[in-house]
Parts: structure tokens; C-alpha cells; sequence
């Protein structure tokens, strides 16, 4: 068996378990975020009184946070009051960061948990050995009242990264060029583990973009097998440790794809499609707005890189930087190593730790005819504001070295 | 709801939920007020256009993207009868299913040379959608997933039998 299987038998009470077969497993950890009060309204609908396990359930407030408008915040003054009424003690509130990360930092996810999140993103949590995966509000609503949560237990295909990439290219352009090359219905009903040197020798903050990712090809979960690296990431934020499953020697992918990355070039999706990859275009194209946050773009790692590249410098007159750490404690760690301070310096503008403008929502809002290059996951039209703005997708690098310049190029034409 | 007919609009692949539902609009929790909001990322004037019964059909990977449960109410609410497409992103299907959306997916859909207004017939039991240009057939979907659209969802279910309503 594949870990994720096993991790999906033992949350179903069941020694074995194949692709294909329907489960109802246990949820060790149950995530609602704030786009979602119609988890509450689905709960009561369903004739939910009592959550069954209120301290594996939490509340994240993200994606309006702190709330832009009366809707919203009434929308979290109603989730605080569920928290309060139903004993959940997991509310996470404006600013504690992106649900994804906050969870990954919060000593309850790790190998063999079943984490399910009223997020497409949640497949982050693979790249701690948990199987991680987005619902909807009514199927959370059902694991809020009885625990548990149906399963089609997925074939998992194996994306292999091998090679050393060179200095600039980040887990960003990997998983894009993967993107790129596979399109984003490669992996529709199936996991993604993803596999060899260049991951192995990947940091965990890095991991963690492959992870979430995978939802871009249209992943159930994701997957990389734990190592020294994912256990001191883990120990760092409190896990208590469990059993660690691990893919039985022989077992067969669903499809083995193999990368090397030893000559990859920073890659950025093309405005309108996560999977219309290319290299920099080699034509000028100016960008009004650069966004550097979120669940895969955010990290302690992405702002160090983005502070390297402006140190001592200023962004383009004309391009706006929009910088938003993915969670509290990673806005604490920069500001402690002082990276904040170069990148507030450079002229960079810094908001409340959460999705910021990612989905649209605040903060950074596009108007008509607007291009911006962002560290986020999705550029459909209209994703962050004007349907009829220009989103590019790139990585921490190249959206640093894009605001330095004010034009769309990689940290490695510098 | 054996038989399905209705007119039929026509979008092209990977209609992600943005497309179906923008994200700016997602701080409203009234179905009504989602309901007036449907497909506008992908055709501004679907929602005028659209009259309840019609059917939606798409190519691959339709609902991709967020995880957004108002995709499925937006459509719902606003009438939509039926949504057939070549294959679905897994969190859209799922929650199709839970609020009753009927959602048919037809692998083959692509080479019948659907347009805009072909009066669409959807045979749910048997697997047949036709239309002006030709039919295709389609694995109809399991009994205890029929029985969930089928009772506008699973809420009612739920409420009788708990988590037995999965099958």
C-alpha cells in the first residue's frame, strides 16, 4: 500500500484498503475558514446540535482578515459565536495567517493525520506525510457532526524531481514547469507524491509549495515522504510524534513522470491559466503590481529571498509591492532577522498577515487593464479584481527582481 | 427527474469556480443574492440570458479551483437543471451531489457539436443525452447518488439515516 492508504485504513478501522474503494474515515483535524459561514448554516440544516469533536475542529480567519466590509465581519462575529457556543478551542483570528500554514505550525498536522479544510489548498499538508485534503461547507458540516467523512480512496501518480536547480529557480518554477507540461487536469481524482533528489535536498518551506500546488493539476492530496527534514520542521512546532506509515517497496504508481531541473529557468504561468507555462517572455512587459504572500508564496523563506534581492535598493517608481507574511510567526521571524525592515525600506507596503489579495477579496485589489506578477496559485481572469486585469504567476525571486525593475524578469537577468 | 430537457448553453474547459462564481462576491450567504451572480466570471450576461431548466455544458475539468460551495448554489439557485461536462474538478462534483445538483459527466461530449439554444434531452436512468447533432451515452450514476440529487440533497437524508446516506 501506498502511505496515503495506509493512512486512510487506519483512519477507516481497516488493515487494507485499494484505489478505487469508498471509506469513511475518522478526521484527526477538521479546518473551517471564514469565506465559509455556510458550514454553520449547512451544520443546522442538517439537524447538527453538538460538534462531535470540538478540540479537532478549528476556525481560521483569512481570507477577510481583518474584515474589509459590514458583511464580512458580521459573517466572523458569527463564527466566534459557534466557537464560543460549541467549546471549539482552535479559533484562529484576523492575522494569525493563512489557514494552511497557521495549521502546518500548529503541532496538529503531521504524518498519517487526516486533515480535511473548507479549502482547495489544503493538500499543502502532504508535504508533512498527512493526507490533506478541501471540502466543501456541507460535506464539513457532516464531519463537524459526526466525525467522519467519505473517501474514494485515489491512485497516486509520482512527480520525480532530480537534479540540483540552478541559483534563482525556486519550487515554484519546478511545480509550474510540472504544471505546464501535465495540465491542470493531469491529476483529477488522484494524489500526487512528489519524489527524488532536488526534493530531498528541497527545504520544508519550499515542500510545502509543491504540496499545495498539486490542487493545480487537480490533485486530491499530495504527498512527500517524511524525512530528517519534515521531523525537524515538525518538532520545531510541538508534534508529539506518532507512527510514521510508509509506502510499502513495490508499490505501483498510477504514472511516474520524471523532471530534471538542473537547467530549468525561472518559469511564471501567462495571465488567464495556471497551466499556460512559459519562460520570462523576452519582450518588455511592465507590472503596476507585484504580491508576494499566501499559502505558497509567503513564507519565511520567499520574504528572506525578496529582502536579498532589494537590499539596500528601491522598487520601480511606478510598480507597487504589495508584501503580506503567510502567517504571525512568519512575520515575526522576519522582522527579527530584519528582513521586514529592508523590504518596508525598498518601498515595499506590508498588510496583515492572511490571503491578502489573492482571491480578490482586499488589499491589493487590480483595476482594468492592470498587470501584476504574484507569488499566489491562480490567475484565472479575475482572480484578484478586473476580470480584465493581467495576472502572471512567479516565484518569490522573480517577483522581487519584477518589483526592482518594474518590468516582468527572473532574479537571474539581474 | 428521469428525463432532462432543456436548452443548452455551451462553455469550453476548465470553467474554474471563479468563472462560476466571482470571488468578490463571496461574503454573501443568501442563496438568492448568489443566485444572481451565475457564471458571471465567465459570461456577464449568462445570468439574464438563462432560463430555469436549462442545462450546462462544458468540457474537461469544469468547477476547478476553490473549493467554494457557492459555485453549486449559484447554479442551483439560479435554475440550472443539469450540468453534463467531459469530466469535473473532485470538490465541485462532491458538492454537487450534496445540494442536488445534478451533474452527468460524458466523456465524449466534446464531438457533438453542441451550441448555444440545441434543446438538450438528459435520460438520467438510462445514460443518454441527445441533442440536434447526435447522443451520447453515458455510465449513469450510482442508485444512492441518484436518491441524494434526487431529494435536492442530502440534508433530508442525512437528518433520517446520519452518515448511512454515503452508501
Amino acid at each position: 500500500m501506498h502511505a496515503l492508504e495506509k493512512t486512510l485504513a487506519r483512519a477507516s478501522g481497516k488493515t487494507q484498503v485499494s484505489a478505487g474503494e469508498i471509506v469513511l474515515a475518522e478526521v484527526d483535524l477538521a479546518e473551517v475558514n471564514d469565506l465559509y459561514l455556510q458550514v454553520i448554516k449547512s451544520f443546522r440544516e442538517l439537524g447538527g446540535e453538538k460538534v462531535r469533536h470540538p478540540e479537532k475542529t478549528s476556525f481560521v480567519f483569512d481570507h477577510y482578515s481583518p474584515a474589509p466590509t459590514i458583511k464580512a465581519a458580521d459573517n466572523h462575529k458569527k463564527m466566534r459565536e459557534f466557537c464560543a457556543g460549541q467549546g471549539i478551542p482552535h479559533l484562529f483570528d484576523i492575522g494569525e495567517g493563512v489557514c494552511h500554514q497557521v495549521l502546518t505550525e500548529s503541532g496538529m498536522v503531521g504524518p498519517g493525520t487526516i486533515v480535511v479544510e473548507t479549502d482547495s489548498h489544503t493538500t499543502t499538508m502532504g508535504a508533512l506525510g498527512a493526507f490533506g485534503t478541501g471540502v466543501g461547507a456541507t460535506d464539513m458540516a457532516t464531519i463537524l457532526i459526526t466525525g467522519k467523512l467519505w473517501f474514494k480512496v485515489p491512485r497516486v501518480m509520482n512527480i520525480v524531481f532530480e537534479g540540483t536547480p540552478p541559483k534563482g529557480v525556486m519550487a515554484k518554477d519546478m511545480i509550474l514547469h510540472a504544471i505546464g507540461d501535465l495540465r491542470q487536469d493531469a491529476a483529477i481524482y488522484k494524489a500526487v507524491e512528489f519524489s527524488g533528489g532536488a526534493v530531498r535536498e528541497m527545504a520544508q518551506e519550499e515542500r510545502f509549495v509543491l504540496c499545495n500546488m498539486a490542487v493545480e493539476m487537480g490533485a486530491k492530496a499530495a504527498f512527500i515522504a517524511p524525512d530528517g527534514t519534515t521531523l525537524e520542521y515538525l518538532s520545531r512546532y510541538g508534534w508529539k510524534g506518532g507512527e510514521i506509515p510508509a509506502t510499502d517497496p513495490g508499490y505501483e504508481y498510477d504514472s511516474v513522470v520524471r523532471y530534471d531541473v538542473s537547467s530549468l529557468t525561472p518559469r511564471v504561468a501567462l495571465p488567464g491559466s495556471v497551466d499556460a507555462v512559459s519562460a520570462i517572455p523576452g519582450e518588455k512587459i511592465t507590472v503596476d503590481q507585484v504580491f508576494l504572500g499566501t499559502c505558497t508564496g509567503g513564507r519565511l523563506n520567499d520574504i528572506r529571498t525578496a529582502a536579498e534581492i532589494l537590499a539596500g535598493k528601491r522598487v520601480a517608481p511606478g510598480t507597487r509591492f504589495v508584501v503580506i507574511p503567510a502567517s504571525r510567526r512568519i512575520f515575526q521571524d522576519a522582522l527579527l532577522a530584519g528582513y521586514i525592515e529592508t523590504l518596508v525600506n525598498a518601498g515595499a507596503v506590508l498588510s496583515t498577515p492572511g490571503c491578502g489579495p489573492c482571491l480578490g477579496a482586499h488589499e491589493g485589489i487590480l483595476a482594468p487593464g492592470e498587470t501584476c506578477v504574484t507569488t499566489s496559485s491562480r490567475n484565472f481572469p479575475g482572480r484578484m479584481g478586473s476580470t480584465e486585469a493581467d495576472i502572471y504567476i512567479a516565484s518569490p525571486a522573480t517577483a522581487a527582481a519584477t518589483a526592482l525593475m518594474g518590468r516582468l524578469c527572473g532574479a537571474d537577468s539581474l | 427527474m428521469n428525463i432532462i430537457r432543456g436548452r443548452v448553453f455551451t462553455f469550453g474547459n476548465n470553467i474554474d469556480t471563479d468563472q462560476i462564481y466571482p470571488g468578490r462576491y463571496l461574503e454573501l450567504t443568501e442563496h438568492d443574492e448568489i443566485a444572481a451572480h451565475v457564471m458571471e466570471g465567465a459570461d456577464p450576461s449568462f445570468a439574464s440570458k438563462m432560463k430555469r431548466g436549462d442545462i450546462i455544458a462544458a468540457g474537461t475539468n469544469f468547477g476547478c479551483g476553490s473549493s467554494r460551495e457557492h459555485a453549486v448554489i449559484t447554479l442551483k439557485n439560479s435554475g440550472v437543471a443539469a450540468v453534463v461536462a467531459r469530466s469535473f474538478a473532485r470538490i465541485f462534483f462532491r458538492n454537487a451531489v450534496n445540494l442536488g445538483l445534478l451533474v452527468v459527466e460524458i466523456p465524449d461530449l466534446g464531438d457533438l457539436g453542441l451550441r448555444d439554444g440545441d434543446e438538450g434531452e438528459l435520460d438520467v436512468l438510462r445514460g443518454v443525452f441527445a441533442a440536434p447533432g447526435g447522443s451520447r451515452t453515458f455510465a449513469p450514476l450510482p442508485p444512492h447518488v441518484l436518491a441524494i440529487i434526487e431529494a435536492g440533497g442530502i440534508f433530508r437524508l442525512f437528518r433520517e439515516k446520519g452518515a448511512g446516506v454515503f452508501g
